[in-house]
């Protein structure tokens, strides 16, 4: 297999570009240090619907069609849209892709949904079975919140170690030709009268479970931490590259706790990475925001990669950024019969040089 | 206990209750009073949506007496509204309080056998 690399890495020979991206948060997250790098950010979380499901299948689709039309395609030009969220039967894409016409595959990996898209729509562009591929995810607080814990007015206590479920999205387009994104013409302060670069996926690991017992639903970080580590540690080893390699090694939702556990294992795995190393659970709420443990959710690392790192990228700041959406593949149901949490990460390398 | 707490909990106890047995009531109705009082404005205070709030300030003081009833009563009650008033509202209404008043009640069942036969 040529485009396989060890165990559990593939790598892109024809590198899909991302031309385009777009991420909506809410006012919680508008509030954060991130706030900057967001293209919207909603005044108020109901964001016009009547129900929570409505406001974020509306987010997802509205970073969807802002996406493509970021990217200067037009939406008959899109050959399948890939999406996930957190709610049941991925309730929030399947309704956002009710309305767009485009062939759609819903995708479930928890948290770590926006990787998960991004490798199957790399993979899809890279075997040439598609030229634009629009790949998503997003999670809103209110509906995690009521489907996961309790009911919002219900005056419970949050442990230190609990995190806050984003109410964000993020979109991308991932296409096989040219440079297509009209970021600069359309867009962001940012990016006006500099040279853009074009950003490619050069590589993608798929990661495995790790499960290592905890049953604790409010010790997400601790449980998701382990599996980030794998398959950091599997990549590095797969591609042959030191961590020196990447600008930045960003992990989805690990959140403060869960951060520190992740240095730890890699310190103990002879990985020091901690200049290069973040997570979006921690960077994307002030401490003074009251989120404890930090953020989580899909949208959380969906709308800081499709805002920050992208943009970053693009005006070359960043150039090789190696990006983890961590998941927590529990349930309601496995919680309740004392299962423990299986956790998984996947990893995409982005690159501004467009070579492998 | 910590100190914020054990404050919230003495205003609510001892303050609401002092103004009733001053104008002549018995303790035992003053109670009764300050019991209805509780409950109706833990339930407003919800639905305004400041409860949470204060249960994050105060915690076990707000929630030991009766108000952390009336509080998930009504958090299902607004939140599931919109899945109507007979599956939403009517299905999930007990879905916190639901299994206290089971644990409760059973408990409370098997205590006054034990007291029967020990009696």
């Amino acid at each position: 297999m040529k485009n396989k690399l060890g165990k559990q890495t593939l790598q892109f020979p024809l590198l899909p570009r991302i031309v385009g991206s777009y991420s909506i948060v809410g006012e919680k997250e508008g509030k954060g240090p991130m706030a900057q790098w967001f293209d919207t950010i909603l005044d108020e979380d109901t964001y016009g619907e009547k129900t929570w499901e409505k406001a974020e299948s509306k987010m997802l689709k509205q970073s969807m069609l802002q996406a493509i039309q970021k990217s200067g395609r037009e939406k008959e030009n899109i050959d399948a849209v890939l999406s996930g969220d957190l709610i049941n039967q991925i309730m929030s894409s399947s309704f956002m892709a009710r309305d767009l016409a485009i062939p759609f595959l819903g995708l479930y990996g928890a948290c770590s949904t926006m990787t998960e898209s991004m490798i199957l729509g790399a993979l899809m562009i890279d075997g040439q079975y598609a030229s634009n591929i629009l790949v998503g995810a997003s999670s809103h607080y209110c509906t995690a919140e009521r489907q996961f814990r309790l009911p919002l007015e219900h005056g419970n206590q949050r442990p230190p170690s609990a995190q806050w479920t984003a109410t964000a999205s993020g979109a991308m387009v991932l296409s096989s030709t040219d440079k297509g994104d009209a970021a600069v013409k359309q867009g962001k302060k940012q990016a006006q009268g500099k040279e853009m670069r074009e950003v490619y996926i050069s590589h993608a690991t798929v990661g495995k479970i790790i499960d290592t017992g905890i049953k604790d639903a409010n010790q997400m970080g601790a449980a998701m931490a382990p599996a980030a580590v794998d398959t950091i540690v599997r990549h590095l080893s797969d591609t042959g590259r030191g961590p020196d390699f990447y600008d930045m090694i960003l992990t989805g939702d690990l959140g403060l706790i869960g951060k520190d556990i992740a240095l730890d294992l890699l310190s103990g795995r002879g990985l020091d990475l901690t200049a290069v190393y973040n997570d979006c659970g921690a960077m994307m709420y002030d401490q003074k925001q009251d989120t404890h443990s930090g953020g989580s959710g899909c949208g959380c690392s969906a709308s800081i990669f499709c805002g920050y790192v992208y943009d970053e990228m693009r005006l070359g700041k960043i150039n090789n950024a190696l990006l983890i959406s961590t998941g927590a593949l529990l349930s309601t149901i496995s919680s309740q019969q004392g299962e423990s949490i299986p956790g998984i990460a996947h990893a995409v390398a982005v690159t501004t040089k467009g070579v492998i | 206990m910590n100190g914020r707490q054990i404050l919230v909990h003495s205003f609510i106890n001892e303050q609401v209750q002092l103004p009733y047995m001053k104008d002549g009531m018995s303790e035992k109705n003053a109670g009764a009073f300050v019991t209805v009082i509780l409950v109706c404005s833990a339930q407003l205070l919800t639905g305004f949506g400041v409860f949470d709030t204060i249960g994050k300030f105060a915690g076990a003081g707000v929630f030991v007496p009766i108000t952390g009833f009336a509080n998930s009563m009504v958090a299902p009650a607004i939140e599931y509204k919109k899945e109507g008033p007979v599956m939403g509202v009517g299905a999930k209404l007990f879905s916190l309080a639901g299994p206290v008043l089971v644990c409760g009640i059973s408990a409370g069942t098997i205590i006054g056998v034990i007291y029967y036969f020990m009696k």
